[in-house]
């Protein structure tokens, strides 16, 4: 019964909550984006209406697909939610924590692309196999970014759990070291851009498969399979979300309904954030991706360096 | 034998040569200042072809029409293809409609799979039987790390189908090959049956549907022609009124397009709005968004009365002042120029070579436009500037295209307050018999040409059809050469060229 109590219950309200918000803040950012563009767009509920019909459907699969293609989406939702466990949401402290978990937790993302990217080359189709090489390739640049923003807060945390880096103490590095801070927000954000495929990295629009990098390799999914890459997608967004609202807003209130109301006004404010950079910005060229990438791996450098200085 | 555009000439007159003079004089009016506007053939009696070449003296404004005959004994001639890259699609053309060889082509497939007009055995066994592309080998670039991707027929998008054969070493495309033909219906023929004109001109409405009124119009001026019927003033301008119409409609809708496959969300969304601003235009003038049913032989089936030009002119300065505010957000985001500048360059010498015409040879500063060059019609008394760009990549098309808006709404805004009085229809004789009529229309995509042909009986007897993208598809490919593949969306955008135009 303890163990009920104080070990399963926390995850799976862990999970229910990932779950259940995650696809909200898609449709946000969709909602912001029509907003733009003099639309009304579709309700910020859509993707729900979506998945909702994509789970009482079928799965179709290619002649040359093996059990790789039919167990990737199962293996990249799970990782999702395994990784959820180890992100403090706000007041919502993370139910898995040790010294350590934040590499775990960059491996678990590693393995889910690792298998996006075998089921993307298992139906055969040149255009998957251009869009499994392109993401090879961005990932190389963006895991480089994502490292080496987790080590500066885990320098400024002196910790690498995820809890202690993005979340208990965070609130005092904001107190001397807002540079390196800042450098890691701007760092981060675009990492988030690029692991989530948004515009000016990805276009999540477009229909143009030789232009797609996600979109392409998730082309031959459908069913029950495609609502949990879907979902996935949007679990992976809030994760990121999730972890740079934690490190932008540190407030404690001490209230538990304020802090997680402002919680969620930092995510629906990053989910506007996103909407409006992907409207006022051109897509960039592919060619151009890897610059904006090592940027985004430059400035947590300099973060780096600064943080060594300081100290 | 010369004609202007519109003109009419006896086919007695047209001199017919032998040979090996008639492929020099092409060949070396080519090299001089002339441009292959079409390369055709037809029926002579005894099962013999005629092949009549139409050169474009844009200087004189004149066009030149010459033949040679192919004896249906021995059907071949030596091919011009290599001493002029233009003629490589009307030869596979002749190839395939007449069963004649051009000897020495490069690279002679199959157009459209479809039996010659002959009903001799086709070059390729059982072409009309084929499925595209048959048995035809792609080009191939071989190695380890090359690749190969195929696109289409099928796409994602709701455009038409072609098939689009990449030969890739990661991301950089070594070559495109595109097959078309998917769209092939047989117009040609169509056209040419019998004497009844009314189903004529309504076939001619559907070659593109994007070019209803650029093709009827070209359809109409070339029957008037061989009818000798002198239209109304009154009926040429409002023609020309829908032609601007169509012109604005399309290139904003494309400006729309590459907006929205560069990312860039806002302009494609209010460009696409716009589009449907100058569809409703037409709408009011012509009951059809397309602008079908206007253009009849004779004059126009629509009249326009002063207050709905001066409606049309209150609307028309509203979109100008939209038009330039929205285009100034496009034209001035870094990102979107980023994404248009340096890519998919076209060089002058190249769009001269393979005879390129429209706002894709202007965006590549090959000055032609058929208002002005052969101008006929209104365009007599009305000048429009051409709107030319230098650097021919897909921001110089997008350039062109824009410039071309405002010198349209420019042209619009003139002429409404002050259209020709006047009739809209004139009565159509008979066809006169065994003769020759050309019309050209600079349709949005560029120069669109109707050659109509008459026998003994005044009965049309050949009608051949040349849309703009004849031309320009291979220069597609060019364009495409060492370029991303990913910015292939973009650069094929930029040409937006038709399929059925192409197919027939």
């Amino acid at each position: 019964m303890d163990f009920i109590l104080n070990k399963a219950l926390p995850v799976l309200f862990h999970w229910g909550g990932v779950c259940l918000f995650a696809p909200f803040f898609l449709g946000v950012i969709a909602r912001v984006k029509a907003f733009f563009s003099g639309k009304t767009g579709p309700s910020v509920f859509q993707l729900y209406f979506d998945l909702a019909k994509l789970f009482r459907k079928k799965c179709v699969y290619s002649g040359t697909a093996t059990w790789i293609f039919r167990a990737a989406p199962a293996v990249i939702l799970g990782v999702m939610l395994t990784l959820s466990l180890m992100v403090p949401f706000g007041r919502f402290k993370a139910p898995v924590q040790f010294s350590g978990d934040v590499l775990l937790a960059v491996y678990l993302l590693a393995v889910g692309r690792f298998f996006m990217i075998l089921a993307a080359l298992d139906t055969g189709s040149s255009f998957e196999g251009m869009g499994a090489s392109r993401e090879a390739f961005f990932s190389c640049l963006s895991e480089l970014a994502l490292f080496m923003n987790f080590i500066v807060l885990a320098l400024l945390a002196k910790s690498i759990s995820l809890s202690q880096m993005i979340g208990a103490n965070i609130p005092m590095s904001w107190g001397g070291m807002e540079p390196v801070l800042l450098l890691v927000v701007v760092s981060f954000f675009i990492v988030l851009l690029a692991e989530n495929c948004r515009i000016p990295i990805d276009d999540p629009e477009t229909h143009l498969e030789l232009t797609m990098i996600h979109e392409v390799m998730i082309l031959d999914h459908s069913g029950v399979d495609l609502a949990f890459m879907l979902h996935a997608a949007a679990m992976k967004f809030f994760i990121f979300s999730g972890i740079l609202v934690s490190i932008i807003i540190p407030v404690r209130t001490g209230n538990a309904v304020m802090d997680m109301a402002i919680f969620f006004g930092g995510m629906l404010g990053l989910a506007v954030l996103v909407g409006v950079v992907e409207s006022t910005t051109a897509r960039f060229r592919l060619n151009r991706v890897r610059l904006l990438l090592l940027i985004s791996f430059a400035l947590a450098f300099f973060g780096l360096i600064v943080t060594l200085w300081r100290a | 034998m010369e004609l202007f555009n519109g003109g009419n000439i006896s086919l007695k007159d047209i001199p017919v040569l032998a040979e090996k003079e008639f492929r020099e004089e092409v060949i070396l009016r080519c090299r001089e200042d002339a441009r292959l506007m079409n390369f055709f053939g037809c029926a002579e009696d005894g099962g013999d072809v005629r092949l009549i070449v139409i050169l474009g003296l844009s200087e004189e404004s004149l066009l030149r029409v010459f033949a040679t005959k192919i004896p249906a004994g021995s059907p071949r001639y030596q091919s011009l293809t290599r001493e002029l890259p233009q003629a490589q699609l009307f030869e596979r053309e002749i190839a395939e409609q007449w069963a004649v060889t051009p000897e020495g082509h490069p690279w002679l497939k199959p157009v459209r799979y479809h039996a010659n007009y002959r009903g001799v055995p086709d070059l390729w066994k059982d072409v009309a039987r084929q499925t595209i592309p048959g048995s035809y080998p792609f080009y191939a670039v071989g190695g380890e790390e090359v690749h190969e991707v195929g696109v289409g027929p099928v796409h994602a998008g709701i455009i038409e189908p072609g098939h689009f054969r990449f030969q890739c070493h990661g991301e950089e495309v070594l070559h495109l090959e595109i097959q078309l033909g998917y769209q092939h219906r047989g117009i040609e023929p169509l056209m040419g049956v019998g004497k009844d004109l009314k189903r004529g001109v309504l076939l001619s409405e559907s070659i593109a549907g994007d070019t209803s009124i650029g093709h009827s119009t070209a359809y109409c001026e070339a029957i008037e022609s061989l009818a000798g019927c002198a239209v109304p003033l009154r009926a040429q301008a409002l023609r020309a009124v829908t032609l601007e119409l169509e012109r604005l409609a399309n290139h904003v809708g494309d400006l729309g397009a590459l907006g929205m496959d560069a990312g860039f969300l806002p302009t494609s969304a209010y460009f696409g709005r716009m589009r449907g601003d100058y569809l409703n235009l037409l709408l009011e003038l012509t009951g059809n968004r397309f602008g079908k049913g206007l253009c009849r032989p004779g004059g126009v089936l629509f009249d326009m009365d002063t207050a709905m030009a001066e409606d049309f002119c209150r609307k028309l300065k509203r979109y100008k002042k939209e038009f330039e505010e929205v285009s100034d957000l496009f034209f001035t985001r870094p990102s979107v120029l980023a994404r248009f500048e340096g890519i998919g360059i076209l060089p002058l010498k190249t769009a001269k070579d393979l005879g390129v015409v429209g706002p894709v040879a202007r965006a590549s500063q090959s000055e032609q436009d058929v208002r002005i060059d052969y101008s006929s019609g209104i365009w007599q008394f009305y000048h429009v500037p051409i709107s030319l760009a230098a650097t021919g990549d897909v921001y110089a098309r997008a350039l062109v295209r824009r410039q071309e808006v405002m010198r349209s709404l420019e042209f619009l805004l003139k002429l409404l307050p002050s259209l020709p009085k006047g009739d809209i229809r004139a009565p159509l004789g008979p066809l006169k018999p065994e003769r020759l009529a050309v019309s050209l229309v600079e349709g949005w995509r560029g120069e669109i040409m109707h050659v109509g042909m008459t026998d003994g009986q005044g009965a049309l007897s050949r009608y051949k059809i040349k849309d703009p993208s004849f031309h320009n598809w291979f220069a597609l490919t060019h364009a495409m050469r060492n370029q991303e593949i990913s910015d292939f969306p973009l650069c094929n955008k930029s040409f937006n060229l038709s399929y059925c135009g192409h197919d027939l």
